[in-house]
């Protein structure tokens, strides 16, 4: 029920605040309702036809990086 | 970046695993609560469990929607699916969940009920302009991740004048949940949680610094990939050696401290809360789901039909409410795997996509 998938936003349609968001290459409607300022080829939380946020790139970076750094622990 | 891929690679998994093992105090015992059952399934499907060293143990918790939801409520939602006028729009989940009498929503519209599976509010609005004759019930269960969905239909609706369409609202608070887990008269032993991803993303890591304040938890929030939950019971684990409890947010890059103020601002506008609801497992929880707020009682369901409170008793031998509470694994029911299957389900844990049972059948843990 809570599950979400991320989705990358290929279209816009302002007048009714929907968009068109790319998981693989399946594409889905998504409602801007809960969201603001999307723009195309941003990533979003798709949850039952609605966009819950955006996803912030920097901060999966940093995540990734501890994964990296908790392995050089394991190395050492 | 993908999001998905980047958050299940192997070799990073099997590094975390070990640095998890070096990191653990072989002496003590780590029970470490994932509330969601997005998060049990991770921890099944993926083999999370056997990364990780014997003395750091899953419990899993109530997070659930389907799961927790009272057999009364889906007993009420059969009665309204009888009704000639009424076309009744649920998500799939709840479809086979055992009702009394061994009734469902499936053998409900099998007997000819108009029940309809929709993915999202927006459907069940189409449903209700397309069918101007009917009665359009949208049966809404969830916690804050499928809330505020739920508050933009009704909204939608309002504005529209669309006035054949209703909610059965069912929706739940994750923050009373895990109250009513840490205040129970016989708790289970926990020493930490797994905070909840996605609605923490509505409701922010905020609303948690209280838990780990006043019962002294460590608390952190992760994301559903198998990585990001290895991640954090490193975390957990690292809090727990250091004597700290805090509120880390692993899922930053979906989850900050306030959330998404407009969703949160659409739940406020729409709803309040019951003065308490009964959790299955859990039992009657102060201030822990919403209903309607007046300004909206047009839109109410339970108000436009006059719907009755339904008390019922779950299926005897079904441990769902000990599962649910975190006192028992799933595979310490009788029931599981012989009599209770996710095709021929006698409690909600076993039907969900969520559901604890479901993970144990699913994912071999039954059948060694």
């Amino acid at each position: 029920m809570c599950l979400a998938l991320p989705a990358q936003i290929v279209a816009l349609d302002l007048a009714t605040n929907m968009a068109t968001a790319s998981v693989g290459n399946v594409k889905v409607e998504v409602s801007l309702a809960l969201v603001d300022d999307i723009a195309i080829g941003d990533y979003v939380l798709v949850h039952v036809g609605y966009a819950l946020n955006k996803l912030d790139e920097d901060e999966a970076l940093k995540t990734l990086a501890l994964f990296a750094e908790a392995g050089l622990l394991s190395d050492a | 970046m993908k999001y998905i891929s980047e958050f299940r690679q192997q070799d990073l998994a099997r590094q975390l695993s070990k640095a998890i093992a070096q990191t653990v105090d072989p002496d003590r015992h780590y029970r470490l609560m994932e509330f969601c059952g997005g998060h049990t399934h991770a921890i099944f499907r993926y083999g999370v469990q056997d990364l990780m060293p014997e003395n750091v143990e899953f419990i899993h918790g109530p997070g659930c929607p389907v799961c927790v939801l009272p057999t009364g409520r889906i007993d009420n939602a059969i009665q309204l699916a009888g009704r000639q006028e009424v076309i009744l729009c649920t998500y799939a989940d709840l479809m086979r969940v055992p009702a009394t009498g061994r009734n469902s929503l499936l053998k409900a519209k099998a007997d000819g009920g108009d029940i309809r599976m929709i993915y999202s509010t927006q459907d069940a609005l189409k449903i209700a302009r397309e069918n101007p004759e009917k009665q359009v019930v949208f049966f809404a269960i969830g916690f804050e991740t499928t809330t505020p969905p739920t508050a933009v239909a009704i909204q939608q609706a309002q504005a529209e004048g669309l006035t054949n369409f209703s909610v059965f609202c069912n929706h739940v608070l994750t923050p009373s949940a895990m109250q009513a887990i840490l205040d129970a008269p016989q708790p289970v032993a926990i020493d930490a949680f797994l905070g909840p991803s996605h609605v923490s993303t509505v409701i922010g890591s905020q609303p948690y610094e209280i838990f780990a304040e006043r019962y002294a938890k460590p608390i952190v929030i992760a994301g559903f990939e198998p990585l990001d939950v290895m991640q954090s019971a490193l975390m957990l684990i690292r809090q727990l050696n250091e004597g700290r409890h805090e509120v880390e947010n692993e899922y930053s890059r979906a989850v900050t401290r306030q959330g998404n103020l407009k969703a949160q601002a659409l739940m406020q506008d729409v709803f309040e809360l019951r003065p308490q609801f009964e959790w299955r497992g859990l039992g009657l929880i102060p201030d822990s789901a919403l209903k309607l707020k007046a300004s909206y009682a047009d839109f109410d369901a339970e108000q436009r039909f006059n719907m009755p409170e339904i008390q019922a008793s779950d299926v005897k031998g079904c441990e769902c409410p000990a599962i649910l509470r975190g006192a028992l694994k799933p595979k310490d029911c009788k029931l599981l795997g012989t009599v209770c299957t996710p095709e021929n389900p006698m409690g909600s844990c076993m039907v969900s996509s969520e559901g604890a049972c479901a993970a144990y059948w699913s994912y071999g843990r039954v059948r060694g």
